[in-house]
């Protein structure tokens, strides 16, 4: 029999037994700087390739909510924080090799331009409601006139910013759940597909719904296949990656993991999907509505979990 | 200079007075601790070994916390010593995430605390407060660019390990084994 | 909080007449739970270190010696103006600590900050027909025990009134007593402890083994440990040593039914069968003495019986010994020859709290012996010849006579060479064969609930006592059965005698006020004195302060209170000649023989077995477990689970249990369960399970010292489970009264047995 344990009365709040150092708005942070992230990434990506017309709901509607989650992820992600007084000395410093500082920064560049995309398009969100004074009309027309230059910024920025979510946790070696390759990709397409979902939810136009239908089964499959690939990695590693695995695959996260994560917010929403587009009716708000919630459940289950693994010795 | 901490596993009995030396010499508050004992038993009765380790942050030259921290408020200094400083932590919690050692928290006061190696007695000559107190004198400090210093002698003398060296994160606290 | 008016309460024990009064505040609830738990918030403590942090003022140095344990250790409290003791570290120069106090001494400055200390005097009083404590003067407590005295001596005769003490206290209150005309004196730190020990290392070497233990284990290449557990008990210059020939490449042989911490640093762990220890020590002088290991030349000179033990000792073979204590033969002879090659430098260390099965000082003689046939005794890497300096007397009358005391007291045991607790007790309930009555107590500084076992014999002693009056720092157990408490002010905020002890060289330490006591607490000096001038005993307490007199006896040393305010601590040269014996030198042994008695005529002639035997003890029936107890090493006994500092390291005790039994039982890691004795005693509280390989499968193991059942000990009531409440069997050492403890089995209940019964 082996036995380890502190025998010097260790019990320190929020580290011991496991660590409760990041909580509900770290999860809640993740799930809508993914949604954001990938809600620009499609208006931005539209935008380029001229699409506008054919996706009103991607480039003037659904964007509406990437300033809103980007603005209550940033106070989810403030509130969280524990010596508060002192957030201003992220931005007195780069720091390259850290996550959270690459995080701050985008943040500080994204949001503001997320705010600016949807003002350029006051006019299709708001018809009426003029914009009274008249310098705020110039500056938007302003806006709309460089649209297409935001949108070349605003690729690579989502990009990283959908990366980053799942990039914070995988750069914790110390973690053996959150430590893979696959959590930055894997977080990036869960974003991109709720923010498909949320597209859905805001069309009104049956070819742009099918259209992120279509793209959203698409995400799901790649997400699917990451999945598998992560818990492959997991089963091919140390002895501490095996138990991070036991507690997706056997253990305390499994019900919530494979019921609500796989099964609910994935694959019946995906098998719903394309019985739409194969011409079932099917009220496209229930998977959207799944995908949402499975996104933010499978971030619920990687943060509290991912704190339950560590290294042992 | 690269200080480090050699800790004899032979001698040490685990009574846990550098716990309370630490939470005397650096007011640290009830309920927490920058260093603690951790015992290990293997075997089956009557065939046993029994590890006893005082265990605090392991100043890792290769230090995740150091790299993750978002403003710089953890920091190495010279002799490799891994500090905080409270004005300018945030309180976001990464450090504690990267630490394979559970070595940091959060005090009462939001930022972010841990072992100094004791660097404001350093500073005065002093030894850590843990390794004056220790009855057992299983703690030895020094420096590992001095080959002749105590910690070098007894690495090179002894069997020694590290923390989870697998997580690659060079600790500067050995254990004699 | 502490000038609220504390009263009422509560609980009774049974339908007794002196009802436990569990001390507590009444209407201030609400304040003490939002005080406990920012506390438990650590926000207190937090504000605390702000505090601390802010004053960069120099830290005064005061000297001490520190009261959390017997040890003694000397050190350097370092507190600022304010009256905040910042840290407590060991004096450089002092051999009882080398500058490095043990955690109880680093964490003592919780003794001082705990918030749950008692405050002011109480009195027991009827208020509204319910018996309660009610906060009161000292000078209306001190002339009510005065009076309680002197009714007492004209009663009864002040021999009727009894002392029971511990520690550095228990000195004032002994000279207040001898004064006032008893010497009915007692303290568990003998029968309940080390005893045994004492008397059978004196009826051998004609000398106690004392404290600290003048063991030369630096020096040492075999030490020998027979259940005693350095390292779980900081005995500190013991535990330092034990490092240090680790460091020397010393063996050491621990015998033990438990990978207790000094198993788990030896060569040679002997997992012997509980109870049978006197077997394997019986069995290796027959190795020694067949195998003609022992030393001859030392044998010859000085010790008397050789040939005796040697007729004596050819039944207990190894093999013999094999069936008895499971330990296999060849391992008994490999040992033995390992203790003879480093004969002389071999220890058998005689232990410390060694009453465990009745037999007691039989196997200290056993040990003493096996030292003896090693040539030890005297001898470097063996036993030094300690010396201590003596402090002078300060001046006081002769004290009086008493006409009776703890030696009548204790007269059934003819090798008791202090009082004994127990007899003590069980003199103070009324029969008509007691000769000895005692009617109060004077109890201070020893939470006798939880020291000394028999609980029902404890109970009704103190059910029939007239008066009794605990003095202590912390609401202790034995204070709700009080009519009168006394605040005591801790170690750091008083004087007291000077520490002399013996050691390889004589020193003295200094121990005096850091800061001024908190609340209205009180040293014991002042509390002797002001009783003793209320009996008219002024004499006896010629001096304003306690200091007058440590400054008198210093200058009579040929030092003062000035120099040793500087230095704490000062060595004397030895006066009693080398601390080994020279090779063929003449020594004289203070016994009946002046020498080392392997056959002992004094134990004969008192009709006892003049050289050990090893007899059967009771073991457990099935379903129970033997309860073996034993300690931690950031505790001292009960004393300081209730300490801030140190109830952070270990706040509650767990059960050990072996795997194999917890698969049995059906018992996991971290559960809770409740135990009940062959007598069907419960534990008050559960107890946490730990599943480890460290304990035999056929007992179970806790730490000493938890399970506190006063509500007023915030932090350690109801926390874990007393050993010594599940201790009701005790097997009494015929020779010096001393109380076996190891002799009580427990099943384990998974299910809480108080959940259906009226608590």
């Amino acid at each position: 029999m082996e036995e380890e344990l502190f025998t010097s009365g260790r019990n320190i709040p929020n580290i011991d037994p496991s660590l409760q150092i990041w909580h509900w708005p770290i999860s809640v942070y993740l799930f809508l700087g993914g949604l954001a992230a990938g809600l620009l990434f499609f208006a931005a990506l539209s935008t380029v390739l001229k699409k506008e017309d054919e996706t009103p709901a991607t480039v003037k509607y659904a964007i509406i909510v990437a300033p809103i989650a980007l603005v209550l992820g940033l106070m989810a992600l403030f509130y969280d924080l524990t010596h508060k007084i002192f957030f201003w000395q992220l931005y007195t410093t780069v720091r390259i090799e850290s996550p959270m500082s690459w995080g701050a920064w985008v943040l500080l560049f994204i949001t503001p331009l997320s705010m600016l995309w949807v003002f350029s398009y006051w006019k299709d969100i708001f018809p009426k409601m003029d914009l009274r004074l008249s310098f705020l009309e110039k500056f938007r027309l302003f806006l709309a006139k460089n649209r297409m230059k935001m949108a070349y910024v605003l690729i690579p920025l989502s990009i990283i910013l959908g990366i980053y979510t799942g990039i914070l946790l995988s750069a914790f070696n110390a973690r053996p759940l959150w430590n893979n390759a696959i959590l930055g990709p894997l977080f990036l397409v869960s974003g991109l597909s709720t923010a498909a979902a949320t597209i859905i939810l805001f069309s009104k136009s049956h070819s742009e719904r099918s259209l992120f239908s279509k793209i959203d089964v698409g995400l799901i499959i790649i997400e699917l296949a990451l999945i598998v690939h992560m818990i492959m990695g997991y089963w091919a590693g140390s002895e501490v990656q095996l138990e991070a695995m036991e507690l997706l695959v056997n253990g305390e996260f499994t019900v919530m993991f494979f019921v609500f994560v796989i099964i609910l917010g994935l694959l019946l929403p995906g098998l719903l999907e394309i019985m739409e587009l194969r011409g079932y009716k099917v009220p496209v708000v229930v998977p959207a509505i799944l995908i949402l919630i499975g996104g933010l459940v499978f971030r619920f289950v990687m943060v509290e979990a991912g704190q339950l693994t560590r290294y042992l010795y | 200079m690269r200080y480090a901490m050699v800790i004899d596993t032979k001698k040490c009995v685990g009574c846990s007075d550098c716990v309370v030396a630490c939470q005397t010499e650096n007011n640290v508050p009830i309920g927490y601790c920058r260093d603690w004992i951790t015992e290990r038993v293997e075997g089956t009765y009557p065939n046993l070994e029994l590890e006893l380790r005082s265990e605090r942050c392991n100043h890792c030259e290769n230090a995740p916390c150091v790299r993750c921290c978002p403003t710089g408020a953890s920091h190495i200094i010279d002799g490799g010593i891994v500090l905080v400083t409270p004005n300018e932590c945030i309180g976001c919690g990464a450090c504690i995430e990267s630490c394979p050692y559970d070595a940091r928290f959060q005090h009462p006061d939001g930022y972010v605390d841990k072992c100094t190696f004791c660097h404001h007695r350093l500073e005065k000559g002093q030894l850590p407060a843990c390794v004056s107190v220790c009855p057992t004198k299983c703690m030895y400090f020094g420096d590992l660019d001095n080959p002749n210093s105590e910690v070098s002698q007894l690495l090179k003398a002894r069997k020694h390990k590290t923390l989870a060296p697998e997580a690659g994160t060079k600790p500067h606290v050995y254990y004699l084994i | 909080m502490q000038y609220c008016i504390l009263v009422i309460d509560l609980r009774f024990m049974g339908t007794s007449r002196r009802k436990f009064i569990k001390i507590s505040a009444l209407g201030f609830g609400g304040v003490a739970v939002a005080a406990s738990t920012m506390e438990s918030l650590g926000v207190n403590a937090y504000l605390e270190g702000l505090a601390l942090e802010n004053s960069l003022e120099k830290l005064k140095q005061t000297a001490t010696y520190c009261e959390v344990c017997f040890w003694k250790c000397a050190g350097w409290v370092h507190s600022d103006n304010d009256g905040n003791i910042h840290k407590i570290i060991g004096n450089d120069i002092d051999p009882h600590c080398n500058g490095r106090l043990c955690p109880r001494g680093t964490g003592g400055v919780g003794m001082y900050t705990d918030t749950d200390r008692l405050k002011k005097p109480l009195v027991r009083k009827v208020v509204n027909g319910e018996e309660t404590f009610v906060e009161t003067s000292w000078d209306e407590a001190l002339t009510l025990i005065a009076t309680k005295m002197k009714d007492i001596k004209s009663v009864y005769g002040a021999e009727s009134f009894g002392l029971l003490k511990h520690g550095s206290p228990g000195s004032h209150f002994e000279h207040l007593f001898k004064a006032y005309g008893s010497d009915s004196i007692a303290e568990p730190a003998y029968a309940q402890c080390r005893g045994p020990r004492e008397t059978g290392f004196g009826l051998t070497f004609g000398s106690w083994v004392g404290s600290p233990e003048p063991t030369d284990i630096r020096d040492t290449k075999c030490l020998v440990l027979i259940g005693s557990h350095i390292g779980e008990n900081m005995h500190n210059s013991q535990v330092q040593e034990m490092s240090d020939a680790i460091d020397n490449g010393a063996t050491i042989i621990t015998v033990d039914p438990r990978l207790s911490t000094a198993a788990s640093k030896s060569q040679h762990w002997l997992a012997i069968k509980p109870s049978t220890d006197i077997a394997l020590l019986l069995a290796w002088m027959n190795v020694l003495i067949n195998e003609n290991l022992y030393d001859k030349e030392y044998v010859e000179k000085y010790a008397f019986g050789f040939d005796e033990l040697k007729a004596h000792v050819q039944q207990y073979t190894p093999e013999w010994a094999y069936g008895v204590t499971t330990i296999k033969p060849e391992e008994i002879r490999k040992t033995a020859r390992i203790m003879a090659a480093a004969a002389p430098a071999t220890i058998i260390h005689p232990g410390r709290h060694v009453t465990w099965y009745g037999d007691d000082t039989q196997r200290a003689r056993a040990m003493a012996i096996l030292n003896g046939l090693l040539g030890s005794w005297g001898r470097r890497g063996g036993f030094y010849f300690k010396e201590k300096i003596s402090i002078p007397k300060y001046p006081h009358p002769p004290y009086p006579t008493p006409k009776w005391g703890w030696e009548e007291i204790g007269e059934k045991y003819p090798f008791a060479e202090m009082g004994i607790t127990n007899e003590l007790i069980q003199a103070s309930i009324p029969s008509e064969e007691n000769e000895y009555p005692i009617k109060a107590w004077l109890v201070a500084g020893t939470n006798l609930n939880n020291s000394i076992p028999n609980k029902k014999l404890l109970e009704e002693a103190i059910e029939a006592l007239d008066f009794m009056v605990v003095v202590d720092t912390m609401p202790m157990e034995i204070t709700g059965y009080a009519d009168v408490v006394l605040p005591e002010c801790t170690y750091l905020e008083r004087y007291d005698g000077i520490r002399s002890a013996t050691n390889r060289e004589p020193s003295i330490a200094l121990r005096m006020p850091a800061v001024e006591p908190k609340y209205d607490s009180k040293p014991a000096w002042w509390i002797a004195k002001q009783l003793g001038e209320r009996l008219g005993l002024q004499d006896f307490f010629k001096y304003e302060d306690f200091k007058e007199v440590i400054a008198w006896q210093l200058k009579q040393m040929g030092t003062s209170l000035e120099e040793m305010e500087k230095i704490g601590v000062k060595k004397f040269p030895r006066e009693s000649g080398p601390m080994y014996l020279d090779e063929g030198q003449d020594h004289e042994f203070y016994t009946d023989s002046g020498k080392i008695e392997f056959y002992s005529t004094a134990l004969e002639s008192q009709g006892f077995d003049p050289m050990p035997k090893y007899t059967r003890h009771p073991e457990p029936e099935p379903g129970y477990y033997r309860l073996n107890y034993g300690r931690s090493p950031m505790h001292t006994f009960s004393r300081t689970v209730n300490n801030p500092n140190l109830n952070d390291l270990k706040s509650e005790n767990d059960l050990w249990i072996n795997p194999k039994v917890a698969r049995i039982l059906n018992l996991k890691k971290g559960q809770y369960v409740w135990l009940e004795n062959q007598d069907g005693v419960q534990s008050s509280f559960p107890i946490r399970v730990r599943v480890t390989e460290r304990i035999r499968w056929d007992s179970v193991y806790m730490v000493h010292g938890f399970g506190h059942n006063n509500k007023k000990l915030g932090r350690a009531h109801g926390k874990g489970a007393s050993d010594t409440q599940l201790i009701s069997q005790v097997a009494i050492d015929p020779i010096m009264g001393g109380t076996g403890m190891r002799g009580n089995f427990v099943k384990i209940l998974t299910e809480n047995p108080a959940k259906t019964v009226e608590v």
